[in-house]
């Protein structure tokens, strides 16, 4: 009976305690950031995280649902106008008005799940886009918001946004400078959020549950999962997570315009380039796809529609010669993974003391 | 009458998203591949004639005869060198890359031609019309809906009629069966994408001349081509007509009753179809 083999089921590699750690000491240096950094830098970091957190959302959809979405500024724009909509027609403080941006995000995207889930592959890809195109269309028709022009935040709610008369004081700094210290520390908060949960949901059940829907529909299906409430899941987790990154974008931003919100080069065409270049399918590959854009972004700043042209070329580059992306290619070399949520099964380690 | 004349309008206009949306389906048709930089494509041909026709001083119907074997070439190595490489099981990996290609020809035409809106210069045919029973049908309007009957008409008798289209419609059946009897499906891809670039040109010889164009509108097109492929039914031609027209007659209608709802009510007769026929109204294929 004693030479029956001792195994256990592990995901935590040693890489990852470590990076556990880095992580931690990482998250403390952002919460203090504000404190030394340039207001420049905490505008950079604001972007960078909330396109990590759209791009962690598309790839939860894409990569691990399997759902090709081109239609995610449906959600953007949608969670962006619902702030909007809450601060001007009820007075809502800008703030909890974010919250508004995933609730009417999810308000969406019930009934155009089922238009979307008709369609498959490739076609959910296009119908979701139309999807998104007509509410661009809709709300470009709701002329308390703007119309087609869009409008601004009023003054009255942006000055005295939850929070900035204490920054203000804190840090002796004026109202703009107080509110970019604010959504930025709401963006960091939301990207740690998203992570953590995203990485949550991929080791429990449900999360093998998805990446057995992913590998094999039919496969997943025949040993009892739900393929269709994975795909259910994963489509309304991610618009709830989109609108809110989109209410808190546009929080920032201060001016909303049908056109801009509702964007496909910025809040879609970027997101899959991040991740595609970065690595889809793993909770790394954003990360580092995001700094590449941003580095990318930043040296090409001055070249126009060369930048967008370059970033294309890279995405069909990628694409072709490293599927997995950069971060595939790191830990197909290396074995490194930060953040691992294979199982693998560890034998003879460890025998239970009560053997 | 003048609903009349709107709904006819509708009609005409659907035979140009007919002609936009015939390369798509037939690319679709043969490899389940969704180009989804289609509707850049056919902006490029537009450029490609207005070179030409600014260049060499041609009219626009004797500068797509140069335009549409080169574009024939242009689809031909895009399929052999870059499309074949991601073909597969995964969907993924042909919808990135087409994204990526869409986004790329998007800024090079705008870096080469600037996003100013162009024209290709009809002549006297755009403003020329006919009277039919007292309707004013434009001529240029009529000529693109015979032009979509005669693509479709001639697709179909390729597929049904000739050597070449049952080698397609092998390939499309089971690729690996097909290369058995010996033919090469990368190079039947490449034919296909190759005849639906030439489609590509004749759409962007019209769209061109009924419209302004500029670099970005190419999504767009995409859209409504694909609108009509769905609303028509994978793998029927016939279909993808009146898919074109039913997007047509919903433009012009939304537009009679309030401008701003032109686009807006072709997506809405899209989503209307889909929501009671999700497979199209004439599906074929089983997709």
């Amino acid at each position: 009976m004693t030479d029956f083999p001792v195994y256990r089921v592990q995901t935590q590699t040693r890489a990852s305690y470590s990076a556990g750690a880095v992580c931690v000491a990482l998250i403390a240096l952002f919460i203090l950031l504000p404190t030394f950094a340039s207001r420049g830098l905490i505008q950079d970091l604001f972007f960078i995280f909330t396109m990590l957190v759209l791009a962690q959302f598309w790839n939860l959809l894409a990569g691990y649902g399997g759902l090709v979405s081109v239609g995610q500024q449906a959600f953007v724009g949608m969670g962006a106008y619902a702030m909007f909509g809450g601060v001007i027609l009820w007075g809502l403080d800008p703030v909890p008005a974010i919250l508004l941006g995933g609730v009417a995000a999810l308000i969406v995207a019930i009934p155009t799940a089922f238009f979307a889930f008709r369609l498959q592959g490739a076609y959910f890809a296009i119908g979701t886009w139309v999807i998104a195109e007509v509410m661009r269309l809709l709300v470009a028709q709701w002329k308390v918001l703007g119309g087609g022009t869009g409008t601004s935040l009023p003054r009255t709610a942006t000055r005295e946004m939850w929070a900035t008369e204490w920054i203000q004081a804190t840090f002796d700094v004026r109202g703009a400078a107080a509110r970019d210290i604010l959504t930025y520390w709401l963006a960091l908060a939301l990207m740690i959020a998203t992570i953590a949960g995203i990485y949550w949901l991929l080791r429990t059940k449900r999360g093998l549950a998805l990446a057995a829907v992913r590998d094999n529909v039919e496969a997943a299906k025949s040993v009892g999962v739900d393929a269709v409430r994975m795909k259910w899941l994963v489509y309304l987790v991610s618009a709830v997570g989109t609108g809110v990154t989109g209410a808190l974008i546009y929080v920032q931003k201060l001016r909303i315009s049908p056109d801009a919100a509702f964007s496909v080069t910025d809040w879609t065409a970027y997101v899959i380039f991040i991740v595609v270049i970065g690595g889809i399918g793993t909770i790394e590959g954003p990360i580092l796809g995001v700094l590449i854009f941003f580095i990318l972004q930043s040296l090409l700043a001055d070249f126009g529609s060369w930048y967008l042209m370059v970033l294309g070329l890279i995405g069909i580059v990628v694409m072709l010669f490293a599927p997995r992306g950069i971060w595939g290619l790191i830990s197909e070399k290396t074995g490194l993974q930060i953040f691992p949520v294979r199982r693998r099964l560890v034998i003879g380690a460890q025998p239970n003391k009560e053997d | 009458m003048i609903w009349i004349d709107t709904i006819i309008q509708g009609i005409l206009l659907g035979g140009l998203y007919a002609l936009f949306a015939a390369g798509l389906s037939l690319v679709f048709g043969i490899m389940r591949l969704v180009n989804l930089a289609h509707g850049d494509l056919i902006v490029f041909a537009a450029y490609l004639i207005l070179l030409l026709v600014s260049l060499l001083g041609l009219s626009p119907f004797l500068a797509v005869i140069i335009a549409a074997p080169i574009m024939f070439g242009v689809g031909w190595a895009l399929q052999r060198h870059v499309l074949n490489r991601v073909l597969g099981p995964d969907i993924l990996p042909p919808l990135l890359v087409t994204f990526g290609l869409s986004v790329v020809l998007q800024n090079a035409l705008m870096e080469g031609f600037s996003a100013d809106s162009q024209r290709l210069p009809a002549g006297d045919i755009a403003t020329a019309s006919v009277q039919v029973g007292g309707l004013n049908l434009g001529v240029l309007p009529l000529l693109t809906f015979a032009s979509a009957i005669l693509v479709i008409v001639g697709l179909n008798q390729l597929f049904y009629r000739t050597e070449l289209g049952r080698a397609f419609r092998a390939t499309s059946d089971d690729a690996v069966t097909a290369g058995l009897m010996g033919i090469r499906p990368d190079r039947i891809f490449a034919t296909a994408t190759a005849i639906a670039m030439l489609v590509v040109t004749l759409a962007a010889l019209y769209l061109g001349m009924r419209a302004n164009f500029d670099p970005n509108i190419g999504p767009a097109r995409l859209i409504y081509a694909f609108e009509a492929v769905i609303i028509g039914g994978l793998g029927s031609l016939w279909g993808t007509l009146v898919g074109g027209v039913i997007i047509g007659v919903a433009q012009t209608v939304g537009a009679a009753i309030n401008p701003e709802w032109q686009i807006l009510a072709g997506h809405l007769a899209f989503l209307i179809v889909l929501l009671i026929k999700p497979r199209g109204l004439f599906p074929r294929a089983l997709d």
